[in-house]
This record gives C-alpha cells, structure tokens and sequence, in this order.
C-alpha cells in the first residue's frame, strides 16, 4: 500500500428522488508511472491506481480503468442519478493489490 | 536575417522528422484504439472533448469528455510513451455519459476520446493540447 | 548557425512578450468568498514603483486558476485532510498531541498574516519553527523535515485557517534588521547569471521567461500545490528553486538567510490574502 493514501469524496447530502447530482473525487496517490529512472538510473516500477468503481445501493455509476497517464493524486469528476435514499461507495483498487475505500450516504 | 543552404537543409531536415515522428506513435493509440473498438468503424463527431489549448504544465491537465448515448469511453494520449489514458464504463445509474479527470501528457500532442455508443457503433473526437515548457524549474 | 538560432529564439519571446502579459482581470473567489488579490502596496514600495501588488493566480492559465476556486477541486487540499490526522495524533515522550495542547486548530485563524515574526528570545521564527519546536520540546517527539510532507500538510493546515484574511507582518522594532538583511538579499545578484530576485519579480513581472509566466513573487499562497511536483512546496523550497536557476550555490531550506528573505518577501505582499494552499503551475 502506497504511504498515507487519503481519498475525499464530495457528493450532496440530499437530492430529490430521480435527481442527477454531481460527484467529485479526489485521493492521494503517488501513481508511479513506470516511465521514471532513479538517481542510479535504474526505472522506478510502475506503482498506480488501476480501477476506480462507484457504486449506488449495489448498482453501478461508473467504472474506469486507469492508466499511468492519469495525475498524481487522481480526480474524477461525473453524474450520478439518485434512485431513493441510500450510500455511494467508492473503491480504489492499487496495483499492489490494496483496496481503498469509501462511502457517502445521500437523503432523498 | 538569412540563412545559407545549408541551413536550410538542416532546418528542413528538423521539420521532416517532426512530421514523420507523430506516425511512429500514432501506431500504439491505433492498436488501443483497436481493441477498443474491434476493429469496426469510428465516425467523426458525437464526442465532445474538452481540453485546454495551452496546458501550464503536462504533469496535470484537466480533460473532459462527454458523448450521448454511450456506455463507455476511451481516452488516449497519443503522443505518450504509453497511449492509453482511462477508459470510463457507465453503470445503469450514471447520470450522464460524461467525465472529467487529470492527465499526463509527456509534450504538445493529440488528445483522442473514442465512444462506444449504445447500438454498437463509435464515435470519436480529438484535441490537439499545447504543453508549455516553463523557464524555472525545480 | 548556432548565433542565428539564438536571435531567432530571442525574437520568438519578444513577440511572445508583446502579445501577452500582465495580470488578468479574473476574480478569485474560493467556494465563493471572494479573495483580496489585488491591492495597493504597501508604503515601504513606493521606492520600487510599484503601486498594486498582485496575487500570482492572476497570472496562470485559466484551467490552473480553476483548480484553486474549490476547495474541494484543489489537489492541495487532501494534505490539509492528511494534516488533520496528524493534528489529532499522539506522538513523542510526552503523549501529547497538537489538539491536545491547542484544542480546535480554528484557534490559529490569523496567526499565518503575522508569520514570520520575532520570539521572546529575539530569534525570527516561521511557521516550521514553531511546529518543530512545539514536536521537540512539548510533545518530545522528532522533528519534521522542513520541506517534507507531513510538515508542508500541517503549514497548510494552520495558513489554511487565516484563508482571506490579509497578510500583515511586523517589519519595525526587532523585525527591522532581519526584514534590512531580506531586502538585501532582495536585489543582490546571485550566481553565474548575475540575477536577483527583483531582476524577475519587480522588473519583468507580466512579461515572460522562456514559457514562463512571470509573477511578483508574491508568498501569500504558500504552502502552495505545484502541478510540477503535484505536491505542497514550501517557501524556502522556491527560493532555492529561483536562487538554483540563477546557477549558484544556494542557501539551505531553515537557514536564516531564507528567514530573513522570508519576512521581507512577505511583507511586499502585505495586504494580499492568505490563498493557502494555493495551486500553480
């Protein structure tokens, strides 16, 4: 697990039912690009974010593979359609295999 | 001020290497785009790809892309030394068929967004993005 | 060759100079409240003629300005949530944490307009100084590295607090000698291109170095996001990046060179809002 990973979410805390609202996403994530050398020129190894999920009440928002192209500390930005009250999970999937997660609940 | 032949020559010689340049990588977004679509036909237009004209710095470029009725996005940077960007599948709840995020890009180059659309066909559009090279650096 | 590519490269950024430059015209508002980016300088300038001192997010591009008007848009902003954590963490002999000695970190509201400032004991301290003093003598515990990350999350966290509120350092009684020896430093020409740091920032702010868009210089937003480094860069870590780029040896991050630059820097933007964490290119 790459050091000190921290994601923020940022969705409202209430919508009307059927309501498109607007999420943002941000985490703190080096995403070593693989195309790095280090001092003694040997190449840093790739160490990214691969997948990004966001999931509503078990349904699916969006779901993205990432590449190395994408910026250190990553931000999404997208819609979502809110069905009836419920939670928003995030998930971040490392290369390393960790898992970094997070939810919001939404009012209707 | 003037320049002797050859000058010009070397100067020529620098611009034909520019233009053959972009073909050597345009081949690896050509195989990703590929993939993406299995090989069928990309229509022009019906993506909307929204890029700056002069990024500040490559390391972090805000790009967004939206296209109706698609159920996924591919996004390339063609001239990287890996094309591939994000691909951005929408889940039945997505609000919309659009997304924003941060990108890399290694120099001035082509930004590409290809749509999948719903009835199987694509779509595609894309932006040339200026990366500037500031003075200070460190 | 080699002499008429230069003119030609010279020419290129004298047209790039004409074209452009300058500060916008842009408002800066963060999540709304809108910032104080423009002003008139303070008196101590009048030498200098310059009359409006001038944030540097007026003189980015506008994708780079945008990211700096949410807080929530701001990459800078997830080191001051990491800070946060840090703020509540016991750490050192003496278990002690920051919230356990100050409480809510709410209460440092202004404390970074008055920074840097002189001690009790005479000494120009900044904001690094009082954290690692605090980490070293009340909660026993090792000190932070000055352009580290923890440390530049936790500067933000406190500039953070005074976000809007105008910068407003002491420069007389025992400023005065540190903030003297700053402005030397000031217009001394350093290294092998015999470049100071008014030859950029008083001189030619507006106009254009290589690709580079110069600015006043100006402290204000600092901490600041970089989206070269995509990470908080410290004060002191500029200064040695511009005193490198004028190819000399440069001062250390925490020397009491850079202190004094420190206060005299800030004090030319007296007046401006703390933009912390502010974000540029």
């Amino acid at each position: 697990m790459a050091d000190g990973v921290k994601p923020r979410v940022k969705v409202p805390k209430s919508a009307s039912a059927g309501e498109v609202i607007t999420l943002k996403t941000l985490i703190s994530h080096p995403m070593e690009s693989g195309q790095r050398k280090d001092s003694s020129g040997n190449v840093i190894p790739r160490s990214i974010i691969n997948r990004f999920t966001c999931d509503f009440n078990g349904q699916n928002v969006i779901d993205i593979t990432m590449q190395p192209a994408i910026s250190t500390n990553p931000y999404f930005e997208f819609d979502a359609t809110v069905p009836e009250a419920g939670e928003f999970k995030f998930t971040w999937y490392d290369d390393d295999g960790s898992v970094y997660e997070e939810s919001k609940k939404i009012s209707v | 001020m003037d320049f002797t032949r050859r000058e010009t020559l070397a100067l020529g010689a620098g611009a034909a290497l520019m233009t053959v340049l972009p073909f050597r990588v345009n081949a690896a977004a050509d195989d990703a785009i590929n993939e993406f679509t299995g090989g069928a036909a990309v229509a022009d237009g019906g993506v909307d790809l929204d890029a700056p004209e002069i990024a500040e710095n490559g390391n972090t470029v805000p790009i967004g892309v939206s296209a109706e009725g698609a159920t996924a996005i591919l996004l390339l940077a063609a001239g990287n030394p890996t094309p591939g960007v994000a691909t951005y599948n929408f889940g039945p709840l997505a609000g919309s068929t659009a997304a924003s995020t941060r990108i890399r890009l290694a120099g001035t180059q082509d930004v590409i967004a290809i749509a999948k659309l719903a009835d199987g066909s694509f779509a595609r559009a894309s932006k040339t993005v200026k990366v500037t090279i500031g003075g200070c650096g460190g | 060759m080699k002499f008429k590519a230069l003119t030609a490269v010279v020419a290129l950024c004298a047209a790039t100079t004409a074209y452009a430059g300058g500060a916008d015209d842009d408002v800066l508002a963060i999540d709304g409240e809108e910032m104080i980016s423009k002003t008139d300088a303070p008196a101590h300038l009048a030498e200098t003629g310059i009359d409006t001192i001038i944030s540097g997010w007026h003189f980015r591009e506008d994708d780079t300005q945008a990211m700096q008007l949410d807080t929530f848009d701001n990459p800078g902003m997830i080191f001051v949530d990491q800070a946060m954590d840090s703020w509540n963490t016991v750490e050192g002999e003496a278990g002690e944490s920051c919230a356990s000695c100050h409480g809510d970190v709410a209460e440092f509201e202004g404390l970074s307009t008055k920074m840097p400032k002189v001690d009790e004991d005479g000494k120009l301290v900044v904001m690094e100084d009082l954290i690692n003093e605090c980490r070293t003598e009340r909660m026993q515990a090792n000190e932070w590295k000055w352009s580290g990350g923890t440390m530049q999350a936790m500067v933000a966290l406190i500039n953070h607090q005074s976000l809007g509120m105008p910068m407003d350092v002491a420069i007389d009684g025992a400023a005065a000698p540190f903030w003297e020896q700053g402005k030397e430093m000031y217009y001394t020409r350093y290294g092998q291109l015999e470049l100071s740091c008014a030859n950029c920032h008083e001189q030619n702010y507006g106009n254009y170095i290589r690709a580079d868009h110069l600015s006043q210089g100006q402290t204000n937003g600092f901490p600041t996001y970089r989206l070269k480094q995509a990470k908080l860069i410290s004060k002191h870590n500029r200064f040695r990046g511009c005193i490198r780029d004028t190819r000399a040896e440069t001062f250390a991050e925490g020397s009491d060179e850079f202190r004094a630059l420190e206060l005299y820097v800030a004090s030319r933007g007296n007046g401006l809002s703390v933009e912390a964490p502010a974000v540029r290119q």
